[in-house]
């Protein structure tokens, strides 16, 4: 069974069509990248996937659940991250992960903290304000929140969004660990193509809110004769410009 | 700079609202006060304690108010509600969650109060009796109700509408009866006044403190009312939510 099916999805704000017609499956236990430019619908198809936006039209299911009609039996087993949710700044970073732990109905807090913490390398912030924190010890956080329910779906916008290339790699290599351990099924979305092409299964491309094309990244690379996603990614961009 | 902040205001009803609406609301409330005394100079030697009693009652109202719609602002100013709305927390736990703390900081800010009341003008709001405890309770549900209606039109409208929070109270305040009886308004306005909850725990203080009577007829009347504002309060930010879901504003609401 698909840990996530998306049939015909569609949202329409006036007369743009943030996502058109989409449909598609990712199969349980894999990690799927989601591709596009800036305004391609990534950050609104999460927000769909979550429940944060409520489709035009079309049908989500998330973990054999209907997530317009049950979402609140599935969001416990799921979890998000993105640069752009922050986390209260006044509270410290223990605070907030513990906060969200008890959202999520996690049992043994303390340990499931200093488990995550000493993991994403933020042991050293758990008693600071989150607000005098770097982008990239945030990006951290914000990451430890989104393991702390051990998700069966992980969502993620930007995973390694403001990290230095030897964090990102160290985030990269957890995800990929903790993937694997727990067989979650990852959904992210990014602009990191050599980050894409290193950790996800299969690959989505998208253009103005629609699918243009699937596949694994070798058989992208092979289908467009190019070395690297990102020439792929410019080629599917530049036709899209062509063309209009 | 200066034109920064005119694209802001142009672009904010609220705001402009703002700008008139503080000196309007002083004018018509120190009106009434004058006029009251003006023509009852006898009436406060009789109560005492009921200018103190009825701004440590309003300020029940206020405080809990407050307590909602800030603490809801709180999720918005550290941009959280996206985290919030993913988590399996419901709206209405939320909601829940937000009068507990109303709650918590009311009775503490007016508690502190009460006893510098008694410290300070030997007067104790305690006299009031087991009256206090319905008095309470009604001015808190109908804080709760306004602070939940606030949350809801930020929800929808972002933070430009944050300034509701500290007005929207006080445009109650002429029409409550806090300093004065609802009698002293002029006709058409007392219908007005007597569909508020805090007009009816206003005057059964006043009836408490100057007539040692207790007038059930406005405690049951205040409960009556407030079961229709919380239950307006509750529908509106409730509904607000499913609207910032189908407009997608939960993940950037701001200004």
């Amino acid at each position: 069974m698909p840990a996530i099916e998306v049939h015909n999805l569609n949202k329409q704000y006036d007369s743009i069509a943030a996502v058109s017609d989409l449909s598609f499956a990712v199969p349980s236990g894999s990690v799927c990248g989601l591709l596009g430019g800036n305004g391609a619908g990534k950050t609104t198809t999460l927000s769909l996937l979550l429940g944060l936006l409520t489709p035009s039209s079309g049908g989500i299911r998330i973990l054999g659940e209907d997530m317009l009609a049950h979402r609140y039996r599935v969001l416990g087993r799921m979890n998000f991250s993105s640069p752009y949710v922050d986390l209260p700044q006044r509270l410290t970073v223990a605070e907030n992960l513990s906060v969200y732990a008890h959202l999520y109905g996690v049992h043994g807090v303390r340990a499931r903290i200093a488990e995550l913490a000493e993991a994403l390398h933020i042991t050293a912030y758990l008693r600071r304000a989150y607000g005098t924190l770097s982008a990239g010890q945030r990006t951290r956080v914000a990451l430890a929140k989104a393991l702390l329910n051990a998700p069966e779906v992980l969502l993620l916008d930007e995973p390694t969004a403001s990290l230095d290339p030897d964090s990102a790699d160290r985030i990269r290599s957890y995800l990929m660990e903790y993937q694997r351990e727990s067989g979650a099924t990852i959904l992210l979305a990014s602009h990191n193509m050599p980050e894409v092409e290193r950790i996800c299964d299969d690959v989505l491309m998208l253009r103005q809110g629609r699918l243009v094309d699937r596949g694994t990244p070798a058989a992208l690379l092979e289908r467009y004769g190019r070395a690297t996603l990102e020439a792929v990614f410019l080629d599917i961009a530049r036709y899209s410009e062509g063309v209009e | 700079m200066v034109l920064r902040y005119l694209y802001l205001l142009r672009h904010s009803g609220p705001r402009v609202l703002e700008l008139f609406y503080w000196p309007a609301v002083q004018m018509v409330l120190w009106g009434f006060i004058t006029q009251f005394f003006v023509t009852n100079s006898s009436w406060l030697a009789q109560a005492s304690g009921v200018l103190l009693a009825a701004v440590l009652l309003w300020d029940v109202l206020f405080r809990s108010q407050l307590g909602v719609s800030l603490g809801f602002f709180e999720e918005m100013y550290s941009r959280n509600l996206g985290h919030l709305f993913v988590s399996p927390l419901r709206p209405y736990e939320l909601i829940c969650a937000l009068l507990a703390i109303s709650f918590m900081r009311t009775l503490i800010g007016v508690g502190g109060a009460a006893l510098l009341a008694i410290q300070f003008y030997d007067f104790s709001i305690f006299s009031l009796g087991l009256s206090l405890l319905g008095f309470f309770a009604n001015l808190l549900v109908m804080g709760w109700a306004i602070g939940l209606m606030v949350a809801a039109l930020v929800l929808r409208y972002g933070l430009g509408a944050e300034s509701l929070a500290w007005v929207a109270i006080f445009a109650l305040a002429p029409v409550s009866g806090i300093y004065y009886p609802v009698a002293v308004l002029p006709t058409w306005l007392q219908p007005i006044a007597w569909a508020l909850p805090s007009s009816h725990v206003f005057e059964g203080m006043r009836a408490v403190l100057v007539e040692q009577r207790v007038l059930n007829e406005h405690l049951l009347a205040a409960i009556g009312l407030n079961l229709i504002y919380i239950a307006v309060g509750s529908a509106l930010f409730l509904y607000a939510f499913k609207v910032a879901r189908r407009h997608g504003t939960l993940l950037h609401i701001g200004e």
